[in-house]
Protein backbone atom coordinates (compact mmCIF):
# COMPACT_ATOMS: atom_id res chain seq x y z
CA UNK A 1 0.00 0.00 0.00
CA UNK A 2 1.04 3.21 -0.90
CA UNK A 3 1.18 4.84 2.73
CA UNK A 4 1.27 2.77 6.47
CA UNK A 5 -1.90 4.75 6.97
CA UNK A 6 -4.04 2.38 4.48
CA UNK A 7 -2.09 -0.57 6.72
CA UNK A 8 -3.57 0.95 9.90
CA UNK A 9 -6.94 0.94 8.51
CA UNK A 10 -6.69 -2.34 7.07
CA UNK A 11 -5.61 -4.05 10.23
CA UNK A 12 -7.95 -1.85 12.04
CA UNK A 13 -11.01 -3.48 10.59
CA UNK A 14 -9.97 -6.69 10.96
CA UNK A 15 -10.15 -5.57 14.69
CA UNK A 16 -14.02 -4.66 14.11
CA UNK A 17 -14.74 -7.78 12.82
CA UNK A 18 -13.71 -9.40 15.35
CA UNK A 19 -16.27 -7.91 17.56
CA UNK A 20 -13.95 -5.45 19.64
CA UNK A 21 -15.82 -2.65 21.32
CA UNK A 22 -12.62 -0.20 21.58
CA UNK A 23 -9.33 -0.14 19.73
CA UNK A 24 -5.87 1.31 20.28
CA UNK A 25 -3.33 2.90 17.78
CA UNK A 26 0.15 3.37 18.84
CA UNK A 27 2.30 5.18 16.02
CA UNK A 28 6.40 5.30 17.66
CA UNK A 29 8.72 7.37 16.04
CA UNK A 30 12.24 7.44 17.04
CA UNK A 31 14.91 9.32 15.35
CA UNK A 32 17.87 8.19 18.07
CA UNK A 33 16.88 4.44 16.86
CA UNK A 34 16.10 4.87 13.27
CA UNK A 35 13.07 3.04 13.84
CA UNK A 36 9.18 3.32 13.55
CA UNK A 37 7.05 1.00 15.44
CA UNK A 38 3.11 0.78 15.06
CA UNK A 39 1.16 -1.03 17.32
CA UNK A 40 -2.83 -1.92 16.70
CA UNK A 41 -4.53 -3.58 19.90
CA UNK A 42 -8.28 -4.74 20.18
CA UNK A 43 -10.32 -5.90 22.85
CA UNK A 44 -12.37 -7.89 20.39
CA UNK A 45 -12.52 -12.04 20.38
CA UNK A 46 -8.95 -12.76 19.62
CA UNK A 47 -7.46 -16.10 18.28
CA UNK A 48 -6.06 -19.34 19.68
CA UNK A 49 -2.15 -18.09 19.88
CA UNK A 50 -1.50 -21.18 17.31
CA UNK A 51 -2.51 -19.22 14.83
CA UNK A 52 0.01 -16.80 14.75
CA UNK A 53 2.98 -19.28 13.65
CA UNK A 54 1.51 -18.57 10.08
CA UNK A 55 -0.37 -15.19 10.07
CA UNK A 56 1.78 -13.62 7.13
CA UNK A 57 0.72 -16.44 4.49
CA UNK A 58 -1.91 -15.20 2.86
CA UNK A 59 -3.53 -18.73 3.01
CA UNK A 60 -4.40 -18.54 6.54
CA UNK A 61 -6.89 -16.53 7.46
CA UNK A 62 -10.05 -16.47 9.91
CA UNK A 63 -11.95 -15.72 7.31
CA UNK A 64 -14.93 -17.93 6.59
CA UNK A 65 -15.71 -16.04 3.12
CA UNK A 66 -12.69 -17.09 1.39
CA UNK A 67 -9.99 -18.61 1.81
CA UNK A 68 -7.54 -15.96 1.66
CA UNK A 69 -6.83 -13.02 3.39
CA UNK A 70 -4.13 -10.58 2.69
CA UNK A 71 -4.19 -7.72 4.75
CA UNK A 72 -0.96 -9.15 7.19
CA UNK A 73 0.70 -10.55 4.28
CA UNK A 74 1.04 -6.92 2.56
CA UNK A 75 1.92 -5.75 5.82
CA UNK A 76 4.77 -8.39 7.08
CA UNK A 77 6.43 -7.66 3.62
CA UNK A 78 6.04 -4.29 3.65
CA UNK A 79 7.92 -4.40 7.23
CA UNK A 80 10.51 -6.61 6.16
CA UNK A 81 11.43 -5.07 3.28
CA UNK A 82 12.60 -2.27 5.80
CA UNK A 83 14.23 -4.26 8.16
CA UNK A 84 11.41 -5.19 10.07
CA UNK A 85 8.85 -7.44 10.81
CA UNK A 86 5.43 -7.65 12.66
CA UNK A 87 4.45 -9.95 15.65
CA UNK A 88 0.99 -10.67 16.46
CA UNK A 89 0.18 -11.34 20.53
CA UNK A 90 -3.33 -12.67 20.79
CA UNK A 91 -5.46 -15.23 22.89
CA UNK A 92 -9.01 -16.49 22.71
CA UNK A 93 -10.92 -13.88 24.23
CA UNK A 94 -8.33 -11.64 24.87
CA UNK A 95 -8.58 -9.74 22.12
CA UNK A 96 -5.83 -9.37 19.81
CA UNK A 97 -2.11 -7.04 19.58
CA UNK A 98 -0.43 -6.31 16.46
CA UNK A 99 3.30 -4.90 15.94
CA UNK A 100 5.18 -3.71 13.33
CA UNK A 101 8.18 -1.44 13.42
CA UNK A 102 10.67 -0.58 10.22
CA UNK A 103 13.98 1.08 10.43
CA UNK A 104 12.41 4.40 9.95
CA UNK A 105 14.93 6.02 7.39
CA UNK A 106 15.16 3.05 4.83
CA UNK A 107 14.40 3.89 1.53
CA UNK A 108 11.43 1.44 0.72
CA UNK A 109 9.63 2.42 4.14
CA UNK A 110 6.08 3.76 2.75
CA UNK A 111 5.56 7.23 4.28
CA UNK A 112 3.18 7.20 7.39
CA UNK A 113 0.47 9.42 5.28
CA UNK A 114 -2.75 10.99 5.97
CA UNK A 115 -3.67 9.59 9.48
CA UNK A 116 -6.48 12.09 9.41
CA UNK A 117 -8.22 10.42 6.82
CA UNK A 118 -7.80 6.79 8.51
CA UNK A 119 -9.03 7.94 11.79
CA UNK A 120 -11.67 9.91 9.95
CA UNK A 121 -13.23 7.22 8.31
CA UNK A 122 -12.85 4.94 10.87
CA UNK A 123 -14.89 7.17 13.50
CA UNK A 124 -18.06 7.81 10.75
CA UNK A 125 -18.62 4.22 9.22
CA UNK A 126 -17.92 3.28 13.31
CA UNK A 127 -19.49 6.03 15.60
CA UNK A 128 -20.72 3.49 18.20
CA UNK A 129 -16.69 2.32 18.29
CA UNK A 130 -13.85 4.04 20.28
CA UNK A 131 -10.70 4.68 19.36
CA UNK A 132 -7.34 6.28 20.64
CA UNK A 133 -4.59 7.17 18.33
CA UNK A 134 -1.16 8.21 20.29
CA UNK A 135 1.51 9.48 18.24
CA UNK A 136 5.03 10.00 19.41
CA UNK A 137 7.81 12.01 17.64
CA UNK A 138 10.77 11.74 19.90
CA UNK A 139 9.68 13.51 22.86
CA UNK A 140 6.93 15.25 21.22
CA UNK A 141 2.95 13.09 21.48
CA UNK A 142 -0.22 13.58 19.76
CA UNK A 143 -3.36 11.61 21.08
CA UNK A 144 -6.93 11.34 19.88
CA UNK A 145 -9.43 9.44 22.26
CA UNK A 146 -12.85 9.56 21.04
CA UNK A 147 -14.05 8.43 24.14
CA UNK A 148 -12.62 12.45 25.53
CA UNK A 149 -14.14 13.32 22.49
CA UNK A 150 -17.47 12.28 22.87
CA UNK A 151 -17.75 13.16 26.33
CA UNK A 152 -16.61 16.98 25.02
CA UNK A 153 -18.99 17.23 22.31
CA UNK A 154 -22.15 16.63 24.79
CA UNK A 155 -24.62 15.08 22.17
CA UNK A 156 -23.18 16.32 18.64
CA UNK A 157 -22.37 13.05 17.32
CA UNK A 158 -19.73 11.67 16.05
CA UNK A 159 -21.47 9.90 13.13
CA UNK A 160 -22.33 13.54 12.15
CA UNK A 161 -20.09 14.50 8.53
CA UNK A 162 -19.52 17.52 9.48
CA UNK A 163 -18.04 17.21 12.94
CA UNK A 164 -15.87 14.42 12.08
CA UNK A 165 -14.38 16.86 8.91
CA UNK A 166 -13.96 19.78 11.30
CA UNK A 167 -12.42 16.94 13.44
CA UNK A 168 -9.91 15.82 10.62
CA UNK A 169 -9.00 19.30 10.14
CA UNK A 170 -7.81 19.84 13.62
CA UNK A 171 -5.86 16.43 13.74
CA UNK A 172 -4.01 17.27 10.35
CA UNK A 173 -3.30 20.65 12.47
CA UNK A 174 -1.83 18.99 15.18
CA UNK A 175 0.12 16.27 13.50
CA UNK A 176 1.68 18.73 11.12
CA UNK A 177 3.17 20.55 14.32
CA UNK A 178 4.50 17.08 15.27
CA UNK A 179 6.37 16.12 12.14
CA UNK A 180 8.00 19.30 12.00
CA UNK A 181 11.86 19.08 13.26
CA UNK A 182 11.72 20.46 16.46
CA UNK A 183 14.12 23.69 16.26
CA UNK A 184 15.31 25.70 19.33
CA UNK A 185 12.50 28.70 18.75
CA UNK A 186 9.74 25.62 18.29
CA UNK A 187 11.21 24.07 21.97
CA UNK A 188 10.98 27.28 23.99
CA UNK A 189 7.63 28.09 22.19
CA UNK A 190 6.36 24.91 24.08
CA UNK A 191 7.87 25.89 27.81
CA UNK A 192 6.05 29.13 27.48
CA UNK A 193 2.84 28.09 26.07
CA UNK A 194 2.40 25.34 28.37
CA UNK A 195 -1.30 25.87 27.16
CA UNK A 196 -2.81 21.79 27.29
CA UNK A 197 -1.38 21.01 30.56
CA UNK B 1 1.52 16.93 25.28
CA UNK B 2 -0.55 17.74 22.05
CA UNK B 3 -4.00 16.77 21.88
CA UNK B 4 -7.29 18.51 20.64
CA UNK B 5 -7.13 21.46 22.46
CA UNK B 6 -10.28 22.56 24.15
CA UNK B 7 -10.87 25.44 21.69
CA UNK B 8 -10.52 23.00 19.05
CA UNK B 9 -13.82 21.23 20.62
CA UNK B 10 -15.48 24.54 20.83
CA UNK B 11 -14.79 25.25 17.46
CA UNK B 12 -16.18 22.15 15.81
CA UNK B 13 -19.04 22.65 18.58
CA UNK B 14 -19.70 26.47 16.94
CA UNK B 15 -19.59 25.41 13.73
CA UNK B 16 -21.83 22.54 13.40
CA UNK B 17 -25.69 23.78 13.79
CA UNK B 18 -27.90 22.26 15.97
CA UNK B 19 -29.90 20.87 13.20
CA UNK B 20 -27.46 18.14 13.14
CA UNK B 21 -28.01 16.70 16.38
CA UNK B 22 -31.40 15.78 15.57
CA UNK B 23 -31.46 12.72 13.36
CA UNK B 24 -35.21 11.15 12.60
CA UNK B 25 -37.11 8.50 10.44
CA UNK B 26 -35.11 5.69 8.61
CA UNK B 27 -32.71 5.58 5.75
CA UNK B 28 -34.37 5.98 2.34
CA UNK B 29 -31.25 5.41 0.32
CA UNK B 30 -28.23 3.07 1.77
CA UNK B 31 -24.24 3.57 0.54
CA UNK B 32 -21.73 0.99 1.05
CA UNK B 33 -18.20 1.53 0.42
CA UNK B 34 -16.49 -1.77 0.43
CA UNK B 35 -13.05 -1.54 2.82
CA UNK B 36 -11.72 -4.89 2.01
CA UNK B 37 -7.75 -5.07 1.81
CA UNK B 38 -8.51 -5.02 -2.03
CA UNK B 39 -10.46 -2.27 -1.63
CA UNK B 40 -8.12 -0.05 0.64
CA UNK B 41 -4.63 -0.89 -1.30
CA UNK B 42 -7.08 0.34 -4.48
CA UNK B 43 -8.04 3.25 -2.94
CA UNK B 44 -11.43 3.18 -1.19
CA UNK B 45 -10.52 5.21 1.67
CA UNK B 46 -10.12 8.65 -0.87
CA UNK B 47 -13.81 7.65 -1.74
CA UNK B 48 -15.14 7.38 1.32
CA UNK B 49 -13.34 10.57 2.20
CA UNK B 50 -15.34 12.30 -1.23
CA UNK B 51 -18.42 10.28 0.03
CA UNK B 52 -18.63 11.94 3.50
CA UNK B 53 -17.77 15.76 1.73
CA UNK B 54 -21.13 14.96 -0.10
CA UNK B 55 -23.13 13.64 2.77
CA UNK B 56 -22.23 16.98 5.04
CA UNK B 57 -22.90 19.33 2.25
CA UNK B 58 -25.87 17.63 1.29
CA UNK B 59 -27.06 17.23 4.98
CA UNK B 60 -29.58 14.40 4.18
CA UNK B 61 -31.24 12.69 7.30
CA UNK B 62 -32.46 10.00 4.91
CA UNK B 63 -28.85 8.57 3.75
CA UNK B 64 -26.66 6.24 5.56
CA UNK B 65 -23.34 5.42 4.99
CA UNK B 66 -22.10 1.91 5.50
CA UNK B 67 -18.48 0.39 5.36
CA UNK B 68 -18.25 -3.55 4.13
CA UNK B 69 -15.86 -5.91 3.44
CA UNK B 70 -14.60 -7.60 0.33
CA UNK B 71 -17.37 -9.18 -2.11
CA UNK B 72 -14.90 -10.95 -3.96
CA UNK B 73 -14.42 -8.68 -6.98
CA UNK B 74 -11.49 -7.37 -5.70
CA UNK B 75 -10.22 -6.60 -9.73
CA UNK B 76 -12.41 -3.97 -9.91
CA UNK B 77 -12.23 -2.43 -6.53
CA UNK B 78 -12.80 -0.02 -5.48
CA UNK B 79 -16.65 -1.07 -5.35
CA UNK B 80 -19.53 0.80 -3.49
CA UNK B 81 -23.03 -0.70 -3.50
CA UNK B 82 -26.26 2.15 -4.10
CA UNK B 83 -29.54 0.33 -2.90
CA UNK B 84 -32.28 3.08 -2.90
CA UNK B 85 -35.85 1.74 -0.98
CA UNK B 86 -37.64 0.09 -3.57
CA UNK B 87 -35.21 -0.48 -6.02
CA UNK B 88 -32.78 -3.19 -6.73
CA UNK B 89 -28.89 -2.87 -5.11
CA UNK B 90 -26.67 -1.59 -8.02
CA UNK B 91 -22.87 -2.21 -7.49
CA UNK B 92 -20.22 0.59 -9.15
CA UNK B 93 -17.03 -0.73 -10.00
CA UNK B 94 -13.73 1.19 -10.48
CA UNK B 95 -14.77 4.13 -8.11
CA UNK B 96 -12.44 7.05 -7.64
CA UNK B 97 -13.28 10.49 -6.28
CA UNK B 98 -14.82 12.12 -9.45
CA UNK B 99 -17.02 9.07 -10.08
CA UNK B 100 -17.98 9.03 -6.41
CA UNK B 101 -19.35 12.26 -6.25
CA UNK B 102 -21.39 11.84 -9.87
CA UNK B 103 -22.81 8.88 -8.05
CA UNK B 104 -24.07 10.36 -4.86
CA UNK B 105 -25.47 13.71 -6.56
CA UNK B 106 -26.91 11.85 -9.56
CA UNK B 107 -27.77 8.51 -7.94
CA UNK B 108 -28.51 8.88 -4.01
CA UNK B 109 -30.06 12.07 -4.25
CA UNK B 110 -31.65 11.93 -7.74
CA UNK B 111 -32.25 8.38 -8.24
CA UNK B 112 -30.07 7.84 -11.82
CA UNK B 113 -28.75 5.10 -11.91
CA UNK B 114 -25.30 5.84 -13.39
CA UNK B 115 -24.62 3.16 -15.80
CA UNK B 116 -21.26 3.80 -17.15
CA UNK B 117 -19.92 2.83 -14.15
CA UNK B 118 -22.77 -0.21 -12.95
CA UNK B 119 -21.64 -3.84 -12.76
CA UNK B 120 -25.25 -4.40 -12.68
CA UNK B 121 -27.94 -5.84 -10.59
CA UNK B 122 -27.32 -7.95 -7.37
Amino acid sequence: MRELSLHILDVVENGITAGAHCISIQVEESTARDRLQITIRDDGRGMPAEKTRNLSDPFVTTRTTRRVGLGLSLLAAAARRCEGDIRVNTETGRGTEVTAFFRRSHIDRAPLGDMAATMGMLIIGNPHLDFVYVHRVDEREFVLDTRELKAELEGLSLSEPVVVQHLMESMRRSLNELASDPGKEKFKEDIDGQADN
Amino acid sequence: MAKLTIDDLKHIKEQTTKSTALRQGGARVKVTVHMGTCGIAAGARDVMNVLMQEMAEADRQDIRVVTAGCMGMCSSEPNVTVEVLDSEPIVYQHMDANRMRQVFRRHALLGEVQTDFALGKL
